[in-house]
């Protein structure tokens, strides 16, 4: 169970970006967090997977436990060895090495070297297009054959929590269905439990087992897929389709100074 | 005909020199893209701790030679502790200046304790030339060249084949995304500073030998080798090394066939020239990696 309990996080020491986040994520269970741009998504994963030192951020107050150990101060290695690994947004994969080595690279803090080729067959068996192209550069590769790349990486740490950023992102729809599916297909057969972020939050709350929604540094929405569906702001704002726009009634709102 | 032989001579084994050096760079520059501007002063610190090491404690020079090893090995991992940790994160240009920084402060360091004298050297090589063909060919010449050739090797498998030295690659293309993986990116940056600071004390030593003494010029040759790894690409291996040889080699041709043409200077400024027309014609260096657009 990776729990985060009240969670701020500061960028340079003046910006505040996470303002008391909490959210849980269960073993084996696909957690959504949805929220719009610069909400603080890919803050909290970054905040999880301590990369946030790289960028001058620091978690200045709250939690972060995995199995009831707190992990918040501990370097990004120590992270990925205790079982959590981020797949960062825009897929992020190391062009001038080849598919063989971006998928050694994602072994790399582990030493079993039988489970180490089990997985690496693993990888080719899910993502056959890598298997075709191991021996050319990650960089050569099309959006979403570096995107199942990026997941392989993830899947040879064999984690038990993978932080996904926006597998969507850039892909063209049948992809993105695709790689949902193998997302889901990775929960039900190896267990591993996701947090999901994702601005396609139809998609996203169609295989998940929880939602949260986020915004400004804070989550103000939670519940299981089908609630957050039900929702009449959430249809409006992150599905679409919801109750029509009615313009007639926009010309007659005023802004209301509202710190009064 | 022996003339130009010997010239060509005399620059593969200072381009085998270059190559070192050289491959320090392209190590250092592969794991953190940064250039260190310090490599020609490792190479000179190098020569000047392994002759005191003998002349201190008289001990054989081989032992002598391992010793400066591991205490340039200790040495490039508290570079990494001391300088480098705390630029993690910063503008690249800012880690160069700091290397520049660096060499100064090293040069300074090597003359206040060693002075400005040439020190003498003890024979490393015997001093009986091998002959091959008609050339007369010192013993240290071949040792350099060869042992160039056998680091040209361990190193391009080193990268190509362990998990480090594809760890150093991935560091060098994104640190961030090395840290998600699970590298230590600290470890990665002392492993390469160690690796470089080890093979420039073997460039400074062998140079010692085969000069027969070692002074504040040795620090030169750290200038010189930025064309060599510009020409060989800054992130090939087999680029450093073959940049070194014919940088190393058109230095002597030139300095032999024109100083005497135009009174001089030649030989200082053909690298540069050869530089400036192989980069107009292959902008990444003869080996360097392309960078990867994706249409």
């Amino acid at each position: 169970m990776l729990v985060l309990k009240n969670v701020e996080v500061v960028y340079d020491d003046v910006i505040l970006v996470l303002k008391g986040l909490s959210l849980e994520v269960p073993n084996g269970k696909i957690v959504a967090l949805l929220g719009s741009n610069g909400a603080g998504k890919s803050t909290t994963l970054k905040a999880i997977s301590g990369l946030l030192h790289a960028e001058e951020g620091e978690v200045t107050d709250g939690s972060i436990e995995l199995d009831g150990q707190r992990i918040d101060a501990l370097p990004p290695e120590q992270i990925v060895k205790r079982g959590v690994f981020q797949v960062m947004e825009g897929r992020r994969v190391f062009e001038d090495l080849t598919v063989e080595e971006n998928i050694v690279m994602g072994g790399y803090t582990r030493n079993d070297r039988a489970g180490l080729k089990r997985d690496h067959d693993l990888c080719f068996d899910y993502f056959p297009p890598l298997k075709r192209h191991r021996n050319k550069l990650a960089g050569y590769l099309s959006g979403g054959e570096q995107q199942m790349l990026a997941i392989s990486r993830a899947l040879m740490a064999r984690p038990k929590f993978i932080l996904l950023d926006e597998p969507s992102l850039g892909l063209a729809p049948l992809l993105v269905r695709e790689i949902f599916s193998i997302i889901q297909r990775v929960n039900r057969e190896e267990k591993t439990a996701f947090l999901l972020v994702e601005q396609n939050a139809n998609l996203a709350l169609q295989i998940a087992d929880y939602g949260y929604i986020m915004e400004s540094g804070r989550i103000v929405l939670d519940g299981e897929p089908e609630k957050l569906r039900a929702n009449e702001d959430v249809k409006e704002f992150y599905l679409g389709g919801g109750s029509t726009t009615r313009y007639r009634n926009l010309k007659f709102y005023k802004r209301r100074k509202r710190w009064l | 005909m022996e003339f130009l032989l010997q010239l060509t001579l005399n620059g593969v084994v200072i381009g085998s020199i270059y190559a070192l050096v050289a491959l320090g760079f392209v190590i250092i520059y592969k794991s953190s893209s940064i250039l260190n501007f310090a490599q020609g002063e490792f190479l000179m610190l190098g020569a000047y701790v392994c002759v005191s090491i003998v002349g201190a404690y008289h001990v054989p020079l081989w032992a002598a030679f391992l010793l400066t090893l591991a205490f340039f090995a200790v040495l490039g991992i508290l570079m990494e502790r001391l300088l480098l940790r705390p630029m993690i994160g910063e503008p690249v240009i800012s880690v160069i200046m700091l290397t520049l920084g660096l060499a100064s402060i090293l040069k300074a360091i090597v003359q206040g304790i060693w002075g400005t004298e040439t020190i003498a050297y003890p024979t490393i090589f015997p001093s009986a030339p091998v002959m091959i063909g008609p050339l007369p060919v010192s013993q240290g010449y071949l040792f350099s060249v060869a042992s160039v050739g056998v680091l040209l090797v361990l190193f391009s498998a080193f990268f190509k084949y362990t998990r480090a030295g594809i760890a150093m690659r991935a560091t060098a293309f994104s640190q961030q995304v090395a840290l998600s993986m699970g590298v230590s990116v600290q470890h990665i940056f002392a492993l390469a500073w160690s690796i470089a600071a080890v093979v420039s004390a073997v460039g400074g030593v062998l140079l010692g030998g085969i000069r027969g003494g070692v002074d504040g010029a040795f620090a030169f040759f750290g200038l010189k080798v930025v064309p060599v790894v510009i020409l060989g690409g800054l992130d090939s291996v087999l680029g450093a090394i073959v940049g070194g040889l014919i940088m190393g080699i058109l230095e002597n041709l030139a300095g032999g066939y024109l100083d005497p043409i135009f009174g001089g200077g030649v030989k200082e400024v053909a690298p540069f020239i050869a530089l400036v027309a192989i980069l107009s014609l292959k902008p990444y260096g003869l080996f360097g990696k392309v960078k990867i657009e994706r249409v």
